[in-house]
């Protein structure tokens, strides 16, 4: 049954279930601010950074979200196909400030990614630019995909 | 409503004034993390954008709301192959606060590096706790 509600809150109808609609976009606009909007739930823990790779003819890339980081405070290290992306991420935040909000994960983060397949760990480049780490590994020649020449004869 | 009882500051939701700065760059459109904090002389608002340079972001102070807007271009070469995906290759952060006019607005600094947005909101002079003296005599 719909039924037309005035109430203080302005004029509308009304069904049975849009109460309960309206009930669970309240809950949901209030988590939001609550959390800020954002999604993580702030800890470095397991997540920390957000890492894509990516592959063309010539190179494997891989791309980790870490912005904010002291380029001395980054390590990454290389054991067979595996890339390990570790360091620190620390506030060099005065004394006897306030906070009001701190959504930002701080503290140590380590991450592993292996990749599918070789490449030639002594050809590692790593750049950092704009918080984003970018580390390019080149594959080796034996992985390319190389024509073969069929012969006819 | 839950907002920041902050003395000069309140967040806003994204999509609060989407209405006024839409996005229309290709990607998502994310809401960054924010570290909030505040000393004598100013509020600090440090906001996590990576892949933004300095080229890619505005700020836009309106109305006493100021809205920060950064993109992150995709990095990924055209001929590149996903292996894992776990962030969008173009990202636009969006986030906006509510002024009060404890801050001075004149004197807002901003500062980009390694894709961590830094800015400095100063409090105007009487916003600033002072000390009384008492006379004698």
């Amino acid at each position: 049954m719909i039924v037309r509600q005035v109430s203080p809150w302005g004029a509308g109808w009304s069904t049975p279930t849009a109460a309960v609609a309206q009930m669970r976009r309240d809950m949901e606009s209030l988590l939001e601010r609550l959390t800020g909007g954002t999604q993580t739930d702030g800890s470095m823990a397991g997540v920390f950074p957000p890492m894509n790779v990516s592959e063309d003819r010539d190179h494997y890339y891989v791309r980790a979200l870490v912005p904010g980081i002291d380029a001395a405070q980054l390590n990454v290290s290389v054991v067979h196909q595996t890339i390990t992306v570790s360091g620190t991420r620390q506030s060099p935040e005065e004394e006897g400030v306030s906070y009001h909000r701190k959504e930002r994960a701080e503290g140590p983060f380590r991450r592993s990614v292996t990749i599918p397949a070789a490449f030639d760990g002594t050809r590692v480049e790593a750049k950092y630019v704009d918080g984003i780490l970018t580390l390019t590994l080149p594959k080796p020649e034996a992985a390319k995909p190389r024509r073969v020449t069929v012969q006819t004869s | 409503m839950a907002t920041d009882k902050t003395q000069g500051l309140q967040t806003r939701e994204a999509r609060d004034v989407a209405t006024t700065t839409e996005a229309t760059r290709p990607g998502v459109l994310l809401t960054p993390p924010v570290d909030i904090f505040e000393d004598l002389n100013a509020i600090t608002v440090l906001a996590d954008m990576p892949g933004v340079g300095p080229g890619e972001l505005k700020i836009d102070l309106h109305d006493g709301v100021l809205t920060i807007t950064g993109h992150a271009a995709a990095r990924e070469g055209s001929n590149e192959v996903p292996v894992l995906h776990e962030y969008p290759p173009a990202e636009t952060f969006q986030r906006s606060f509510t002024l009060s006019e404890a801050i001075d607005q004149e004197q807002i600094r901003a500062t980009l590096k390694h894709g961590v947005l830094r800015l400095r909101l100063p409090k105007v002079e009487r916003a600033k706790p002072r000390q009384i003296t008492i006379q004698t005599g």
